[in-house]
């Protein structure tokens, strides 16, 4: 199975193509279609996971360049990691195929947005599969496509169209980071194959320096991918995709792509401790950073949104503190309920059409399947016991304190609280309270939305099983066989931690549950005593407003420096010249003037003159 | 026997090559310009008289180029006259800036 698996990607890229070429006839057949391929992608990289259970890696490639020496190659490898991701990716690439049959129906551009989620996950799976840095990079950037397509669904609103923009561009700065870097890497080493890199670092053919330059050049890729600090506002606005989108490719897959290029690069990155202590450092600062923010958002998937930026900096804070198996847990868990949160919080705006949580409150009775998924997925992400999200962040946390690094694990734990008080701040101002009047209609989503979330239901309750203190940690074990990096299956934290974990949990739901479900807290107590710094977290740092003044108007200024330079210099000096010419030329065309005396004249000169200079110069011309 | 110099016979020439070539190139009426050229055409005529007396090799052909000459010239005038009239027929005009066909 193993030897097959570069027809996983295949299937939607099949699925994308023909929904290009017959999208517009054959509507309905050719929504399921893409669902079943999306169905049979998974199946596939089901049986490739079961097979890498008992086998080893497989990597399967062809000469596909040769310049001089120097051959590149393509292909694909099936390594513990990449099939992982190959699951996820292709299961919520699944679940959200079959979601979006029930949320875009009705939609004139269906079959348009199904075949953007076929290229999209095939983008992604290709990603996955590379054997080399190269591939990788090739698939990187068609996984921006494939985003930047579907933030732009809806082209036809304006803030659509500029987050596309933005989040493109975003991302492409951090993308010329991966791009010097692994330039950089493929002059040291002389090949893009992720095997010959490590092999390279194991014989320390590469400097310290080098490494660190390096790791650092492609962990700014990663910040622009994952949304990481200072790169992480183009992903808030990305919300203005449809949901099944941001379920997909903002909170499963392409964000973790950052995280996965760090873990697939891991003894690269361990190589150089200055790496990973900024990797660390940025995690948690985004982490934390995000968290507050998410903290004031007033729309529910922006507050998604800056829920993902804070988990995406948990993954990064784990990989950065040596936590390789507990930043790829939790990336798989944060797969899951992230996936399931915004695919509940699509229902809800499917039902009431609003994505302001103000105007929502009291659907708990209303929505029967969606809001206990909800809750579950809340549940999973604020770390409540025995549920996924508990067990990877535990990890994390056990990562963050073993490594000794205190002040990363204090944030940890007080973005963990923040993470709770949020999630739960959302859950209640959204299903709890009083049930509004223009709610009176709501219904239900069909089957097709409510299933995908009762599966990713049930693996936000379980997913955590497959590493925990208790029961074995089968994924850490399985993980770290055969990696280059030096890199632990579990580490045994002190029990506290995990107490600290649960304590932090609870305090955080407890306090969301006095001010939006009791209110015995004024939900006013915060900001009526600190309205400033109220004030400046609800405009997320003034962030946008700081780019737009330094980057925004800096490069317009320059520009129109260069704009007058243009026009009044490079012109002039062209106009100079065609004025000359043309001039000439109007003199010469004086001549031609049809009377054959001026003729006579113009060669009888010419021939005096010819005579003159021969008489001058004694015939020696 | 007080000869005429040789330099005489060529400054007459040049003389009236120069009227000859002045006119051809400013007369706007086609007739003087065709006597013009009649009268570049006769400044050679003496050049060849003068050189065939003068000349560094004294000979009598050059007397007889000019007589080919003449006969030529008078040939030429017959032909140049015959085109004139033709064109006069065409553009109802003997003002030589009407001749601009060239130019087109």
């Amino acid at each position: 199975m193993m030897e097959i698996a570069w027809i996983i990607p295949l299937f939607p890229l099949f699925s994308f193509l023909v929904l290009l070429i017959f999208g517009r006839k054959w509507r309905r057949g050719q929504i399921d279609f893409a669902v079943i391929l999306s169905l049979v992608s998974f199946i596939c990289a089901l049986l490739v996971l079961f097979a890498r259970f008992t086998q080893e890696n497989v990597k399967v490639e062809f000469i596909w360049l040769t310049i001089g020496e120097t051959q590149l190659t393509a292909g694909f490898e099936v390594n513990q990691l990449n099939a992982l991701m190959l699951v996820i990716v292709s299961l919520v690439s699944f679940l959200v195929h079959m979601y979006s049959k029930a949320y875009m129906e009705g939609d004139e551009r269906i079959t348009v947005f199904f075949s953007y989620l076929g290229l999209f996950t095939f983008a992604m799976l290709g990603l996955v599969l590379s054997p080399n840095l190269l591939q990788t990079y090739i698939f990187w950037e068609l996984v921006g496509v494939g985003s930047f397509l579907l933030i732009g669904f809806y082209f036809y609103k304006e803030e659509a169209k500029v987050a596309a923009k933005k989040a493109f561009i975003m991302t492409r700065i951090g993308d010329v980071g991966l791009l010097i870097g692994m330039i950089l890497l493929f002059w040291q080493v002389g090949s893009f194959e992720y095997d010959e890199i490590f092999a390279a670092i194991s014989a320390g053919d590469l400097s310290e320096t080098m490494a660190t330059l390096t790791a650092i050049l492609i962990f700014i890729g990663a910040v622009g991918k994952s949304g990481q600090f200072p790169l992480h506002s183009w992903l808030p606005d990305a919300m203005e995709g449809p949901t099944p989108v941001s379920a997909l490719i903002h909170a499963a897959t392409m964000v973790a792509a950052g995280v996965y290029l760090v873990a697939a690069l891991y003894p690269l990155f361990a190589y150089s401790e200055v790496a990973m202590l900024t990797i660390a450092i940025v995690g948690g600062f985004t982490a934390i950073f995000a968290a507050t923010i998410g903290m004031t958002q007033k729309d529910i998937k922006r507050a998604l949104a800056y829920s993902t930026v804070s988990q995406l900096g948990y993954m990064m804070l784990a990989l950065g503190v040596g936590g390789y198996v507990a930043g790829v847990f939790h990336l798989t868990t944060h797969a899951f309920f992230k996936a399931l949160l915004f695919l509940a919080a699509g229902s809800v705006i499917h039902a009431v059409h609003t994505q302001d949580i103000e105007k929502m409150g009291g659907l708990w009775k209303k929505m029967k399947w969606t809001a206990p998924f909800f809750l579950i997925g809340t549940m999973a992400i604020s770390g409540v016991p025995l549920l996924s999200g508990f067990f990877s962040k535990e990890e994390i946390l056990v990562s963050a304190w073993v490594s000794g690094h205190y002040l990363l694990f204090t944030l940890a734990i007080v973005a963990a609280f923040f993470t709770a008080f949020y999630m739960f701040r959302l859950f209640f101002l959204v299903f709890g309270g009083e049930e509004k009047k223009e709610h009176s209609m709501v219904k239900e989503s069909s089957n097709w939305m409510t299933v995908p979330m009762l599966v990713l239901a049930l693996l936000a309750i379980v997913a955590g099983y497959i590493q925990t203190p208790w029961f074995g940690t089968f994924l850490g074990d399985w993980l770290t066989t055969g990696i280059a990096a030096n890199v632990h299956g579990h580490l045994d934290g002190p029990l506290w931690v995990m107490i600290v974990a649960t304590v932090v949990a609870f305090l955080g739901i407890l306090l969301a549950w006095l001010m939006y479900s009791k209110k015995v807290i004024s939900r006013d107590w915060f900001t009526s005593r600190a309205p400033y710094t109220y004030q400046l977290v609800v405009n997320k740092y003034y962030i946008d407003e700081v780019y737009q003044y330094i980057f925004v108007k800096g490069s317009r200024f320059v520009s129109q420096v260069l704009h007058f330079v243009e026009v009044y210099l490079i012109e002039g000096l062209i106009s100079l010249v065609t004025i000359t010419i043309r001039q000439l030329s109007m003199l010469g065309s004086k001549f031609q003037n049809g009377q054959t005396q001026l003729y006579g004249t113009v060669a009888f000169v010419g021939l005096a003159i010819l005579i003159v200079v021969f008489a001058l110069t004694g015939g020696g011309l | 026997m007080s000869s005429v110099p040789l330099s005489a016979y060529l400054t007459l020439a040049i003389i009236l090559f120069c009227i000859g070539l002045y006119g051809a190139l400013t007369k706007k009426n086609t007739v003087i310009v065709l006597i013009a050229i009649e009268l570049m055409l006769n400044a050679v005529n003496i050049n060849l008289v003068a050189f065939s007396k003068y000349g560094m090799m004294p000979s009598i052909d050059g007397q007889i180029f000019a007589l080919f000459a003449i006969a030529v010239a008078a040939a030429e005038a017959a032909v140049g006259l015959a085109i004139l009239i033709a064109i006069y027929r065409n553009r109802k005009s003997v003002n030589v800036d009407d001749y601009n066909s060239l130019k087109n």
